[in-house]
């Protein structure tokens, strides 16, 4: 039974990608694309990785989905030129020979893994009592591996310092997207007034009980974001200036609080985010909370753009 | 076969099939659409390596799924930068066109000037 469904799913799954490759309009590719990228998520579930298939639904589809479609809906106009430049048969047949090849390579791959397979779950098993936690993910993520999710925050907000350096001089310190709009009787309106506050308490429980249970800062900030943006969309609200001073100090906030905590570990505990013996889970927990409101500013700033607008412009 | 041998080969096909989309689209969008395609290939092998490695009571290898997380956050961040890229691109010069023919006559056009 279960695996007449793995085989569903393996066929909706490649059907899906082949449409998002070869739907001739942008916009019916990215309406393919994002109900692959949930899809993936029953991959994760069937894998048992929770947390990831929230990760998944929450970023690949949903942020990822948002931010192409946004994209699709710009760049109509380049859709048809595009096509005409459409490389010849010769390449299109070099580059399936090639990719096949790389296929063929990595199905061998999998087929050929040791076995027994190495793993690191009893080491992870014996030294979770030491963080406090009681989600394995979260223990890695916040104390094992700490110095990764350190970066990550750090690319994430390098990222966005990309995309805001990729501002016309004009607009700098200026709005992102265009002025809102609202249309007091729409339905996205309604919405937006709405969910929000249902949002927010959702976003702030996945942290919470990402300590315990599948979940944790990034599924729970990338609600929080969506709450935010759904706001943005519906024009009730304006995103803000780039050169505000609260937007800086969110941005940077967790990041900073992440790094003291980190250095302070280097003083006490003799290691560079190492936790002083039995201060392990609170200390966890102010890094995650303080990281929740950087991340959740960070992946909407990401998703509005670029500042394209001073306040007085037209 | 059993489901993660099954998701395995299903991961292999999926970064072939992302691959030749990113090589064959000519529009720069629709490349960042397949090296997402390609990504979550990647990404879906190292979920069933972790699914392998399950033991002491947890269901899949803790560490490569916390990396997948970070994977997939990180991911985000770069198709987002891709995209302002492709757009900022757009607002400059009204196409999307990656082909040095369409690029070319541009920065000849500049050096007359000089």
């Amino acid at each position: 039974m279960t695996e007449a469904l793995t085989l569903a799913l393996v066929g909706l799954l490649m059907a899906l990608a082949v449409w998002t490759l070869v739907a001739r309009d942008t916009f019916a590719a990215v309406s393919g694309f994002v109900p692959y990228g949930l899809l993936l998520t029953l991959a994760w579930l069937q894998l048992r990785a929770v947390d990831v298939a929230m990760t998944e639904a929450a970023i690949g589809a949903g942020l990822t989905g948002v931010l192409l479609i946004a994209a699709a809906a710009r760049l109509r106009p380049t859709e048809a030129p595009a096509w005409a430049e459409r490389p010849g048969l010769p390449t299109r047949v070099l580059a399936a020979i090639v990719s096949a090849a790389v296929a063929a390579g990595i199905g061998a791959c999998v087929l050929l893994l040791p076995d027994p397979a190495p793993t690191l779950a009893p080491a992870v098993a014996q030294n979770i009592a030491s963080t406090g936690v009681g989600n394995p993910i979260t223990a890695v993520l916040m104390s094992f591996r700490a110095m990764d999710t350190l970066l990550e925050a750090v690319v994430l907000l390098l990222g966005l310092i990309g995309v805001w350096s990729l501002a016309p001089d004009r607009a700098w310190g200026g709005r992102p997207g265009p002025a809102p709009t609202e249309d007091p009787n729409s339905i996205l309106g309604y919405l937006a007034r709405v969910l929000p506050p249902i949002g927010i308490v959702v976003g702030v429980y996945i942290l919470w009980v990402g300590a315990d249970l599948p979940g944790g800062k990034f599924q729970g900030a990338t609600v929080l974001a969506a709450m935010w943006l759904l706001v943005m969309m519906a024009g009730i609200s304006d995103a803000p200036a780039v050169d505000r001073t609260w937007v800086r100090l969110a941005l940077a906030g967790g990041p900073a609080v992440f790094i003291a905590i980190g250095l302070l570990g280097a003083g006490v505990a003799g290691a560079f985010l190492g936790y002083p013996e039995g201060l392990a889970k609170p200390l966890i927990v102010v890094v995650e909370a303080a990281l929740l409101p950087s991340l959740a500013v960070t992946l909407a700033l990401l998703l509005t753009g670029p500042p394209r607008r001073k306040d007085g412009d037209t | 076969m059993n489901t993660p041998t099954l998701l395995g080969l299903c991961a292999a096909v999926l970064v072939g099939l992302g691959l030749y989309g990113l090589i064959v689209s000519p529009h720069p969008l629709r490349k960042i659409m397949a090296f997402n395609v390609m990504g979550n290939g990647i990404f879906l092998v190292c979920a069933v390596i972790a699914r392998r490695g399950a033991g002491a009571g947890m269901g899949g290898d803790p560490v490569p799924q916390a990396l997948l997380i970070t994977a997939l956050v990180v991911a985000f961040a770069a198709s987002a930068l891709a995209v302002a890229l492709v757009l900022r691109l757009f607002e400059e010069t009204g196409s999307t066109s990656l082909s040095a023919q369409a690029a070319g006559p541009q920065p000849a056009a500049a050096e007359g000037e000089v």
